[in-house]
């Protein structure tokens, strides 16, 4: 099994979010930043779960510049075998998928895992790219995968149920909630990531056809109106009359 | 040239996020003088509905395998390609999801994904978006002749335009599926948590699953869905999928009762973007007040069976 895992940085969930004065640029002051949660808990440890299973590689690949190194980092610990970064400036979901599909087209791996999305632009844009560049099937938010064989089974989350599909590899799926466990990387894992080898190569050239012009905050609520505890009746008629939702 | 909007029925009919969407092609070609065409995989009696929503043609194809994103994707390119289209409209729901990057990939045009706005036509196409889980929005000017988008739910709402249009059918047998679909399972009875308009969650001042009768009481009266925290679905006290938050489902209902949950940002970068919230909890510092439209300060285990018993009284009204 010759697995690869997409991982990508976005700022941790508690940043507070807010942009430069022209509202054009996203304020990266003060900032920290983790590896994307869904690639982390889910796609990762999959991965290697699969690789300890069936033996073979798990390869970590990441676009963008060389402060991701410590994210990349982390995923080694948590038990990657090697990683790969492209060092270029991750502008758009079809650039960073250009960049994994070039870096993937000649490789033959069985299969490429990635986060159902990541938690900052919020595209779940890439991982259908890279299938599409590859020509490959493409399962989004699966939640439970089995291999047996060349032939996975695969179950994808769908609006209030699943999907449960068979397919065979090679593929690319995108890894929601249940996937796998999250694993924490331990003391040995940590210090044998270091000497584990990270390469890093050059992008290919590619202009992304789309740009953020402007960031707004959301439209901020007037104010929470309190209701006296004993009057619930009271409240029914306001989601009744005033906000009409009931 | 046209606008091409795929709407796909889920066990044969549409919901109502089907004739938002049709809508919003409409709205878009008028805007941009031209048709909007509606692809359906509905059957003919079904797919006429979509000409009491804004669609000036229907087109209807039948296939088992919607689940096959390689497959849909040159589907829905070849049928774009062959009606001329430069816009395609997909759902922001899980299968606009597998198909919105690989056609816009396949079609080489400028994509963006749960779009909440009809496009700026005086402004490069530019169309908004929210980032950062619900924290912000951002515009997006689109630059390349082919554009494709999915559009979020609740976004222009629906609308009844009614046209003269009728259902022609396109022959799909020619496209094959190496994905083959075992199953299919749902949820019965409730609406789904991503497409319900009244949601009632709960969080850890529930103390215990055992305690989650009043809470479906609750939902059961409003004929809501329910939802959770994400140490509730951790611990097991409610099924995974209904955690929501920046790491579990993210949603946009009309209603959203939130009781016993503290609003951590995490949570609130899943539902913030509620239209009305309601929060229920016995700490008035709980940060969820300042998300909050309608706040009751008071032990929910007291206030939720009142609530519950108000609601009643209404609904019999
Ligand atoms: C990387 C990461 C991702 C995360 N993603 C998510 C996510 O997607 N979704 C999510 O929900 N969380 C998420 N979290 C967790 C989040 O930070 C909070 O810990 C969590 O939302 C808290 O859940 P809670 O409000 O149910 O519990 P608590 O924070 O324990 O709050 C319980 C609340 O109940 C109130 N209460 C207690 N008893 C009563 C009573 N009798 N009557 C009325 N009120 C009462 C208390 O005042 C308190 O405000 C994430 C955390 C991390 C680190
Ligand atoms: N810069 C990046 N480098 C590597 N993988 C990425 C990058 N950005 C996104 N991904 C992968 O693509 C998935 C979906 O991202 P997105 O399309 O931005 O929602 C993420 O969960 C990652 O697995």
């Amino acid at each position: 099994m010759n697995l690869l895992v997409c991982i990508s940085k976005t700022p941790e969930t508690t940043a507070k979010i807010s942009f430069n004065a022209d509202s054009t640029e996203f304020n990266t002051e003060g900032i920290q930043y983790i590896m994307n949660p869904y690639d982390e808990w889910y796609a990762l440890v999959r991965a290697i779960e699969l690789q300890e299973a069936m033996g073979g590689k798990v390869v970590v690949i990441n676009v963008g510049p060389a402060e991701n190194d410590i994210v990349i980092r982390k995923a080694l610990a948590i038990g990657a075998d090697e990683a790969i970064r492209i060092d270029g400036e991750a502008k758009s979901a079809s650039y960073v998928a250009k960049q994994i599909a070039e870096y993937a087209k000649d490789k033959s791996f069985d299969m490429i895992l990635l986060g159902k999305e990541s938690i900052d632009y919020n595209g779940s844009l890439v991982g259908a790219m890279i299938a599409e560049y590859l020509d490959l099937p493409f399962l989004s938010y699966a939640s439970k995968m089995k291999l047996e064989g060349n032939e996975a089974t695969v179950t994808c989350d769908i609006e209030g149920g699943v999907e449960v599909l068979k397919l065979q590899i090679p593929f690319v799926v995108s890894a929601s909630k249940g996937m796998a466990e999250q694993r924490i990387p331990n003391m040995r894992g940590i210090m044998m990531s270091k000497k584990k080898p990270l390469e890093v190569i050059g992008p290919v050239d590619f202009s992304a056809k789309e740009q953020i012009t402007k960031y707004q905050l959301p439209a901020e609520k007037s104010g929470v109106r309190l209701i006296d505890p004993q009057d619930m009746d009271e409240l029914v008629r306001l989601l009744h009359e005033e906000a009409k939702v009931i | 040239m046209s606008i091409l909007v795929y709407i796909e029925a889920i066990n044969g009919n549409f919901k109502k996020a089907a004739y938002e969407l049709c809508n919003y092609g409409c709205k878009l070609a008028e805007s941009m003088s031209t048709q909007c065409i509606a692809l359906t995989n509905a059957d003919s009696s079904v797919a006429q509905k979509l000409s009491n929503y804004g669609a000036d043609k229907i087109v209807n194809f039948s296939h088992e395998a919607l689940h096959d994103s390689k497959m849909m994707t040159k589907l829905i390119s070849d049928f774009a390609k062959a009606n001329d289209a430069s816009v395609v409209i997909l759902a922001d729901n899980s299968r606009g999801k597998s198909l919105l990057g690989r056609i816009a990939t396949r079609m080489d045009g400028s994509v963006v994904s749960s779009v909440t706005t009809l496009p700026d036509l005086t402004n490069q196409f530019a169309v908004d978006k929210s980032l950062f889980s619900g924290k912000s929005v951002g515009t997006f000017q689109m630059v390349s002749n082919f554009k494709i988008i999915s559009v979020s739910r609740n976004s222009i709402g629906v609308q009844e335009i009614s046209k003269p249009s009728n259902v022609e059918t396109f022959d799909a047998s020619s496209y094959s599926s190496d994905v083959s679909l075992v199953e299919t399972t749902r949820v019965q009875g409730t609406v789904p948590l991503p497409e319900a308009e009244l949601v009632v969650s709960a969080g850890r001042g529930m103390k215990g699953p055992e305690n989650w009768g009043i809470i479906e009481e609750l939902a059961e009266t409003l004929g809501a869905t329910t939802a959770c925290s994400r140490p509730v679905s951790d611990s097991g006290w409610r099924p995974h999928h209904e955690h929501v938050g920046q790491t579990g489902i993210a949603i946009k209902p009309n209603l959203y009762i939130a009781i016993g949950i503290s609003g951590a940002i995490q949570h609130l970068a899943g539902v913030n973007n509620s239209k009305t919230i309601v929060v229920i909890n016995k700490d008035s510092e709980a940060p969820f007040f300042k998300a909050a439209d309608y706040g009751v300060v008071a032990d929910l285990f007291d206030v939720v069976p009142r609530l519950n018993e108000s609601l009643k009284k209404f609904k019999e009204g």
